[in-house]
Formats: structure tokens, sequence, C-alpha cells
């Protein structure tokens, strides 16, 4: 479940200055020198959260991206006002990222395959998932299996989207069947969790992958730590629900650094593809 | 009755007293002041009843004499034997499942639980499963499957635990599987909510070719509570937040979620289980005898269209891509 407390919490300044202060060590680092890696703490090498746009540039080859169904906009089914109405949380949010939802779908190619690629957007209202993130998924998943090629759906999202009620978790069933017919059409599907994914999108989705990747130090869960916390009243093991939790209770099948993903992306895919001549 | 709730108050008094009257002895007039008192509790029914609130109807929805699982199996077959464990770490009691009969044929039956004492509600952690329970429910899925027999689901749940074990099994991975089995599965699959449909810990076992829901019953993505602390910092807020995420029966027809309500007696399913049954009966006859006709296939392919078309969104039309 997705919701906003207060101001957004930035894992690292970068917009302003020369430079950031590392969110996990603390140190203080030259902005140039992240970005160059990627945006990755060149210290501790921790993933700082980036844009979709950001993560498209750097998994999909150059120029390969098309873009679909990005003219799809929620409509507010509940009337849906509590502090703010929701209408106007999302023109905030489409003024704030340049996007018009918290994911972008479309048709690109990884290393050369070609693969059906989803990207979610954090800062469109948690990267939640109402009926425009369902709608979108459905039909990238529905375009691979007429188009005959793999799904890569790169998550990052808080969860359902309350200001669309019932609606959204519907959308978990959506996405869930239309990769089970993915899975039927003998076409892989590969999951790669990044900080954080927890909600409605993990118990849907992201955890369904044939391979479910994730970048290190990510949060991953069901429920947030602090619904838990509250309802146990105990404090949390140290590194609770953080990629390296599930790799080693084995919910996961790898962890991954950012600089590393294309290329692990690109092996798996030509894993699935197992068409040597069609390897770049 | 010990549990009446707040908006019930006059109810209950009216009930007390009509239960005062029917222990005294027999005469004319007292049949007589019997039959006003019935009169005026059945006006004070329909009062209360015809206009609940969201918020009221949650309460009701979570009654602790609302008849759950264990009970309407009870109620409704001829025949149940529980089937326990998920055959890969525990057997969790805050789901239930096995094998009836209905009306002469077999069904694969799978529920929440909720407990109705404090021993019985610890021990099935309020109706909130761990993953071992979603996984109970998918080998009864697989089981129901590999013999054709149609499953049956009774959603009744606060929603999946948040806690320490549950995330260490993968809970959101046991969601996301049972989800994915149900659209796979190739026998008719009939859900009714039947109180709390609490977000994706219902929906677990939710994904019907038909979804139901009980007259008082709620569905929604939080509980209200939940959604009052998210938006005001005060789960006191909840009947606030009850209206404005649109929870009831009639809201999810509304919003296309569901097919159809089941009503319940006068005064609530806790009021009169046989009756809450009877209804409970003829829909489950109707809905399971119009699946029954359906080959695998076409049980697919609607149980997917009826998911794939839940949402609401605006599209604009754009010019071809460059």
């Amino acid at each position: 479940m997705w919701f906003r407390r207060e101001a957004p919490r930035r894992k690292v300044q970068i917009a302003e200055g020369l430079w950031v202060k590392c969110d996990s060590c603390k140190e203080i680092i030259y902005r140039v020198e992240v970005e160059r890696a990627g945006h990755v703490c060149p210290k501790c090498r921790y993933p700082f959260r980036i844009t979709a746009r950001d993560r498209l540039a750097q998994l999909v080859d150059p120029g390969s991206f098309e873009e679909r169904n990005a003219g799809l906009t929620s409509a507010d089914p509940l009337r849906f006002r509590d502090t703010k109405k929701y209408p106007d949380r999302l023109k905030a949010a489409r003024e704030k990222t340049n996007l018009d939802e918290a994911v972008i779908t479309g048709l690109g190619r990884i290393g050369g395959f070609p693969a059906a690629v989803a990207v979610f957007e954090f800062a469109f209202l948690g990267g939640s998932m109402g009926s425009v993130v369902g709608e979108k998924l459905a039909r990238a998943i529905e375009l691979a299996i007429d188009k005959h090629v793999p799904v890569v759906i790169v998550s990052a999202s808080g969860g359902a989207r309350m200001q669309e009620g019932i609606l959204s978790l519907m959308q978990m069933a959506k996405t869930s069947a239309a990769l089970e017919r993915l899975g039927r059409s003998g076409l892989p599907y590969l999951s790669v969790l990044t900080d954080p994914t927890t909600g409605g999108v993990t118990a849907s989705f992201a955890m369904l992958g044939d391979v479910i990747l994730a970048e290190p130090r990510a949060l991953i869960g069901f429920a947030g730590p602090r619904v838990i916390a509250e309802t146990i009243r105990q404090p949390l093991p140290d590194g609770f629900q953080r990629s390296e939790f599930l790799l080693e209770h084995g919910q996961i099948d790898l962890i991954v650094e950012r600089r590393d993903l294309k290329d692990t992306l690109t092996r798996l895919l030509a894993f699935f593809a197992d068409q040597p001549d069609s390897v770049v | 009755m010990p549990d009446g709730l707040d908006f019930e108050q006059r109810l209950v008094a009216l009930e007390n007293e009509l239960a005062d009257l029917r222990a005294q002895e027999d005469s004319p007039q007292a049949r007589e002041r019997i039959a006003r008192r019935e009169e005026q509790l059945a006006r004070e029914r329909r009062r209360v009843y015809a206009g609940l609130t969201a918020w009221q109807r949650t309460q009701v929805a979570r009654h602790p004499r609302r008849p759950h699982t264990r009970d309407l199996c009870r109620l409704l077959f001829d025949d149940f034997i529980e089937l326990h464990g998920d055959r890969l770490y525990g057997d969790d009691p805050a789901i239930v499942g096995g094998l009836a009969r209905f009306e002469g044929r077999s069904v694969v039956v799978v529920g929440h639980q909720k407990g109705r004492d404090t021993r019985e509600k610890l021990a099935r952690n309020f109706g909130m499963p761990h993953p071992e329970g979603y996984r109970k429910a998918l080998r009864l899925l697989d089981l129901a499957e590999k013999f054709g027999k149609p499953v049956v689901t009774f959603v009744d749940t606060p929603g999946a635990y948040p806690g320490i074990g549950a995330e260490e099994r993968g809970q959101a991975e046991a969601i996301a599987r049972n989800l994915r089995a149900m659209a796979a599965l190739r026998t008719p699959i009939l859900a009714i909510v039947t109180g709390e449909g609490g977000s994706g810990g219902a929906l677990a076992i939710g994904m019907g070719n038909r979804v139901l829901m009980l007259e008082n019953s709620v569905y929604s993505v939080i509980s209200p509570e939940g959604c009052a602390a998210i938006l005001w910092g005060d789960a006191a807020k909840a009947p606030d937040a009850a209206e404005l995420m649109r929870i009831t029966a009639t809201d999810l027809l509304g919003l296309g979620v569901i097919d159809e309500i089941v009503p319940e007696p006068l005064g609530g399913a806790h009021r009169d289980w046989e009756g809450t049954a009877e209804h409970m009966r003829e829909a489950l006859r109707r809905h399971l005898d119009a699946l029954r006709g359906k080959s695998p296939d076409e049980l697919l392919a609607e149980r997917y269209e009826k998911f794939r078309r839940i949402g609401a969104f605006e599209e604009a039309s754009l010019p071809p891509p460059r």
C-alpha cells in the first residue's frame, strides 16, 4: 500500500549542488561521480533511486525503445478526496515527473534481444498501482504474447493505489492472469525488484518472475516494515526485508549490481532465446 | 445477545424483552404482547438495516457471531472433510479447506477462518493467514483441478498477516502464486465474500469465475482503520475512510468488481444463520449449475476477461510513434 505521509524523502539530493551525501554510508561524494556510476554511491555502492527514464536509458539499447499506451490516464472512479482531491494529486505527480503515470511500457531491445519492457517511476505517487498501471502492464504482457517476445518488468512501488480503492486491488488479479497467459505461451518473464517493492505489487506480478532479480539492499516485502513493527510490537531484525534477506530466505534468485544489470538481463534473455545466431 | 453493536442497541433491547416475554407463562394477554413486540422488532430491524453506513456494515461484517467458514460448511454441505497442511511447512488454522458434498455433488472448499472466543481467535490468528495458509489453499486448488471438481471459497479476513515469519517464508510470493494459479485453474471457481475482504490476503483466494458478496460484507484494498491512519494519522476516523473507499457490496457491484449480492436475513447474518444459509444455498446451486456446463477453456477465458475488464481509466488517442 503506497501513501505519502509528508514531503518526499530523497535518498540523495542529486539535483542541487556539486556534492551529495550518501544515505547509506553518509559519505560526502562528488555528484558527477555518482551520476557516472549510474546513480550508485562510489564509496559503498549503494544504488540510489533513479527515474524510470534513467532506468530505461541504462537497460534498453539506444534508439530501440518504442513506448506504448502512454496516453492512458487515471480516472477518479471513487471521487476520492482526503486532504487533497485525487485528480490534484495526479496533476502534481505529472508535473513533478513529467510522466502521465507510474509506469512506462513499450517494446525495446536489451543487448540485442527484443522484449516488452515496463519500468516503474517511484516518484509518481510512490509507483503505486491503480487502473492505469494494471492496464498498461496487462497490455504490455499481451503485446509480448502477440510479438512472441519475453517480458522484463523493473518494479519500484509501494503497492496498490489507495485512491482507486478496490479497483487497484483487482489489478493484482489482472496482471497475474496476464502473466499466466504469457507463461502458457512459453515466454519468459524477468522480474527486477528495486528499492522499494512492497504491497500488492510484490504480492502479484513482481514475485511471479521466471527469474527474480533484485538490486542490492532494496526494500522488498509484502507488508511495510512500519506496519509489521506496529503489529508485532518488537524491533525488526537487521537487514529485514532487504534484498540480501530475501536471497537468504530463498525468495529471489539473484542480487545484481546496477552496473551489471543490463549484462545479466542480456545473458538471461540469451538463455531463453537459445538461438546462437541471434546473440549480438 | 451480548454482542450488540452500538447502532443495534434498541434492537437488542427489544430482542431481550421479547425473550423475557416468551419465557413467561402462556396466556392470551402474553401472546398478544409478544405479537406486538414482534411487529415492533421487525419494524425496527427494517429501519436500522435499511440505512446502514459503510462503517456500520463493516461492524456487521466483523460481528463476532457472524457465521464463519466452518459454520457455513456445516450449514451448507451434506458432508465436509477438512484437510490440513501445505505439505511444505505447516498447517495454518487461519485458512481451512477440504472436501465437501453440496446437494449431491462434490466441491472443494477453501475459506479464511476467524475464531469466536479469545482462545480460538488467537489460535486462528484473527483470520490472518501466513504463507502456509495460502499454500494449503493452493494445494487444494490443485487437487480440485486434478479431479475436475469445482472450487468454492469463502473470503473473510482482515488481511494477510504482517509478521517476520510471514515475510521470511514469502507472504507476497504465496499470494502472487495463488493469483496465477486461480487464473490457470481448469475447473469452476465460485468466490463468496462472507465477512471481511481484507486486501491481497482476501483476493488470494478470491479470483472466481463468479465473485459474490453477502449483503453486509465489505471488501477493500486496505482496512478503514489503516486508510484513516494513513490519510489523517488517526485510526479513529475509520468511519470516514469506510465511506470514502466504497467498500460495501452495493459499491462493488456498481464498480463491476462483483457479480451479485447474496441477501442476508433482516438484522444481519449473525441473527439468523439458517436464513443466511438458505440464501447462500440458492446462489451456490444456481452458479455451480451455470458453471458446470462450461468447458475448461471457456472457464479460463471467462475468468480472464472478467478481471481483465476491471478498472477505470481514460485513453487519449496519440499520434503514431515517429
